[in-house]
This record gives C-alpha cells, sequence and structure tokens, in this order.
C-alpha cells in the first residue's frame, strides 16, 4: 500500500470539502477500497473515511413510502432494518460477501464502486431506486454506466438511496462460493406500474435490465412467462467459473426462481 | 511524508493509545504493536477470517480495516475472551470437541462465533433461515452459512459446528 494522509470528518459537507482535492478519495467500509489499495491497484493521496457521518448512516419510510437508506448504512443493518418493509432488499442484503464483510461494507461504498458481479446494484435497478448524492439525485437508469463506471463525479458522496417498496420481491443468487460474489444475480421487482428485472454478474458491461422479461411479466407475472425467451450469450462475462452460455443460461432460471419466489 | 497519527482505542477492555503511520491494519497494530498475537493473518485479504475480532461487539476482520479508523472503538480480541485456565464456553467447547488441527484458524472462529451466537440472540436473518423473521434454529446448515466467513484449511468444520452447536444447546439461543 503507497502512503496516504488520512481524515474523518464528522459532517457531509466537511467530506465535500475534504475531496475537493484531487488526489482525495472517499472510503466508506474498505471492504474493497482497501484489498486494492493493498495490491496497489488504487494510491489515493488522502483518504476520507466517511465512517464518522452520522447523518449518513440509517434506515427510515419516507413520506411517500420509500425505503430510505443512508449512504453509510451496512448490509448487516440493512438486511436487519429493511427486513419488514422490503424483505426482497434485505433478503439481498444479507447474502452480500459474509457476516464480517457485512458489518463493515456499505451500500454507498458499494455503489460508487459498481462492481460487476455486486449485489446492491442489481437492487437498485430493479427498484428503480433514486440515488441522492451531496449534490444532486441520480435515477437508477442513469447512474450504471459500465464495470465500475458510476455517474459520480469526482469528490461526489452518496449520501443517502431511496427505494419504492414493491408489491413483491426477490433476488436470487447464484454465489461463487469463493468470492461470494454472484455469478449471476437476478432481482424482481413487481409495482403497480409494471415489472422491472435487472441482472448482475453476467454482463461485461455491468448491471442491466432485462426489458423483455420485465414486459413478459408485467403481463404475467409467473415463471412460464419467460418460458419462450432466450437471453444472447454475446457480451456475457467469460471466466474460469462459468462460460457467458453458461451464464447466459442462469439469467432465465433464476428469473423464474425469482418470481416464483416473490414475496 | 505521511504525518504519524495517534489513535485511542480500548482493546480487552484496557486503553490504548497507538501512534503509527495511516496504512497501519487493525490487525497490525494488535500483532506488531501490543503483541496481541492470538489473532492470526491468513491472507491479509478479508478472505479466510483468521483476523476476526469484535469491533464494538460486532465481528470484522482486522486485516480489512485501518487503525485510524477507530479512534474511540472497542475491541476485543480472542485473547479478551478467556484464559487457559478460565476459558469461555465456545474456547472450552471447541478444546472438548477438537474444533482444530493446526489451530491457527481457531481464535478467528471462536470471536466470529461469539458474535454469531450473538447475532442469532438478536434474530439477525441469514441466508440460510426459513425466514427473515422470527427465531433462528440452530443447525448445522444454519451455523455454517453463518460462519462462512471463517475459512478452515485443515477442514474441522464438522468438529467446528458440533463445538458451535454444544454451546447454544446448553446456554439456549
Ligand atoms: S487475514 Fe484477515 S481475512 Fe484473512
Ligand atoms: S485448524 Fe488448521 S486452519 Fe483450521
Amino acid at each position: 500500500m503507497y502512503a496516504f494522509e488520512f481524515q474523518k470528518p464528522t459532517s457531509i459537507q466537511a467530506a465535500v470539502e475534504a475531496l475537493k482535492d484531487d488526489e482525495a478519495q472517499a472510503l466508506g467500509g474498505g471492504q474493497t477500497l482497501l484489498p486494492t489499495m493493498r495490491q496497489r491497484l488504487a494510491s489515493p493521496g488522502t483518504l476520507v473515511s466517511l465512517s464518522g457521518i452520522a447523518e449518513m448512516r440509517g434506515v427510515c419510510r419516507a413520506d411517500d413510502g420509500a425505503l430510505c437508506i443512508g449512504g453509510g448504512t451496512s448490509h448487516a443493518v440493512v438486511a436487519q432494518e429493511a427486513a419488514g418493509i422490503y424483505p426482497g432488499l434485505a433478503g439481498l442484503a444479507a447474502r452480500i460477501g459474509d457476516p464480517a464483510v457485512r458489518n463493515r461494507g456499505t451500500i454507498g461504498g458499494s455503489l460508487a464502486n459498481n462492481d460487476p458481479s455486486a449485489c446492491y446494484p442489481c437492487a437498485v435497478l430493479a427498484s428503480g431506486a433514486r440515488i441522492i448524492t451531496d449534490r444532486r439525485e441520480i435515477a437508477a437508469d442513469d447512474f450504471f454506466e459500465g464495470m465500475f463506471t458510476t455517474a459520480l463525479e469526482q469528490g461526489e458522496i452518496i449520501t443517502e438511496v431511496r427505494f419504492p417498496v414493491p408489491e413483491a420481491s426477490n433476488y436470487q443468487k447464484f454465489i461463487q462460493p469463493a468470492s461470494r460474489f454472484a455469478l449471476v444475480g437476478v432481482m424482481v421487482a413487481k409495482y403497480a406500474g409494471g415489472v422491472r428485472v435487472a441482472v448482475t454478474g453476467a454482463s461485461e458491461e455491468g448491471v442491466f435490465r432485462w426489458t423483455e422479461a420485465e414486459k413478459a411479466l408485467s403481463d404475467n407475472f409467473a415463471a412460464s412467462a419467460l418460458k419462450d425467451l432466450t437471453v444472447s450469450a454475446d457480451g456475457m462475462i467469460a471466466d474460469m467459473h462459468g462460460s457467458a452460455a453458461y451464464r447466459a443460461h442462469l439469467i432465465k432460471v433464476l428469473a423464474g426462481r425469482a418470481v416464483e419466489a416473490a414475496a | 511524508m505521511q504525518t504519524p497519527l495517534k489513535t485511542t482505542l480500548s482493546i480487552n477492555g484496557t486503553r490504548h493509545e497507538i501512534e503509527g503511520d495511516a496504512r497501519l491494519t487493525l490487525l497490525d497494530a494488535l500483532r506488531d504493536h501490543l503483541g496481541l498475537t492470538g489473532s492470526k493473518k491468513g491472507c491479509d485479504h478479508g478472505q479466510c477470517g483468521a483476523c476476526t475480532v469484535l469491533l464494538n461487539g460486532r465481528r470484522v476482520n482486522s486485516c480489512l480495516t485501518l487503525l485510524c479508523m477507530h479512534d474511540g472503538d472497542e475491541v476485543t480480541t480472542i485473547e479478551g475472551l478467556g484464559t487457559p485456565d478460565t476459558p469461555s464456553d465456545l474456547q472450552r467447547a471447541f478444546v472438548d470437541r477438537d474444533g482444530m488441527q493446526c489451530g491457527y484458524c481457531t481464535p478467528g472462529q471462536i470471536c466470529s462465533a461469539t458474535a454469531m451466537i450473538e447475532e442469532i440472540r438478536q434474530g439477525w436473518p441469514s441466508h440460510a433461515s426459513e425466514g427473515l423473521e422470527g427465531e433462528v434454529a440452530p443447525t448445522p446448515a444454519e451455523i455454517a452459512e453463518r460462519m462462512s466467513g471463517n475459512l478452515c484449511r485443515c477442514g474441522c468444520y464438522p468438529n467446528i459446528v458440533d463445538a458451535i452447536a454444544d454451546v447454544i444447546a446448553e446456554e439456549g439461543p
């Protein structure tokens, strides 16, 4: 790890100030950034820890019914506190990494990183959630811009994520057992206005919406509605854990399971 | 040149002030600065769980967090859970059940299991639970899932699960 300066502001405003420095980088729970720095794949001049900002932590319900999660909230807290409101999301949070990682890792950190196999981007996209930052609000559909790339500007902090709560939802994750990332993960969320389906772990472009399935499931919310659909293997990730065709196949299988399990 | 940082925190009930580079991990601070070598370094990457400690009562990988992030926090390591003469229930159960071979993963396993039993008491759900809410039945599958962050290269999992199940059975979930 290369040397860096360290700051731990206690307000969003102070963090934004500290992040104005070009060499500064925000630090959430550190479960991805610290190993990345240790491998010398990242070398920020200053780390600005967001863990001292109380106003960025916690789960609550907005007046419009949306579930609001502070950007600095750990996966373990979401798994517990969202369970009664949005079980599909709580179930997803309960399966990220392992228990020690869930106690440190944060939703804001996961979204800002946008790992192509991460779980949270899938939930945000399937829910049509809104990402609130220190300076604006970004719709889920505009936020993810490809592997490890998002609409966030330099120094922009995710302070909160607002999830419209679906009538029914489920996340199916085919776990890559060594890394515990999703080999493929599919989230299905049924809203009054239609069904949304998001897929992680599969595409080289990162998380994406499977729009054909959305259309079919909006007409008929049953696994059988997917039976005539196919997913092309073009552009799918292929590695030692699974070929592109295998991943493409998994998308349909997992989407069907998610519909059947949706609650 | 980086300014050395001073971090004050409580470790096993004793207040410590440690000065070090910002890069100093909690694990290296424990092992190299305080001589608390019970917490082990298996991978230094958050993969194995050998470095698991309790941070404000919650299990974390101490290799994956910086000391300077923890001013004012409370850390408990394996040394703080019990001694050879007065072992904790889990420490005793691991010995009774032979829950180890080389023993390298054991401090992490025991710290992790200590927090895990508390999580079950508080009704935290897991992927293996029947539902997200309600009481958790401590089945072997449930224990295995909840201990998934702690690897054992010696493959002592059956005995580790038995040891943990013994303690849950004795004390009630
Ligand atoms: S040494 Fe920390 S997880 Fe392996
Ligand atoms: S006892 Fe050897 S690694 Fe677990």
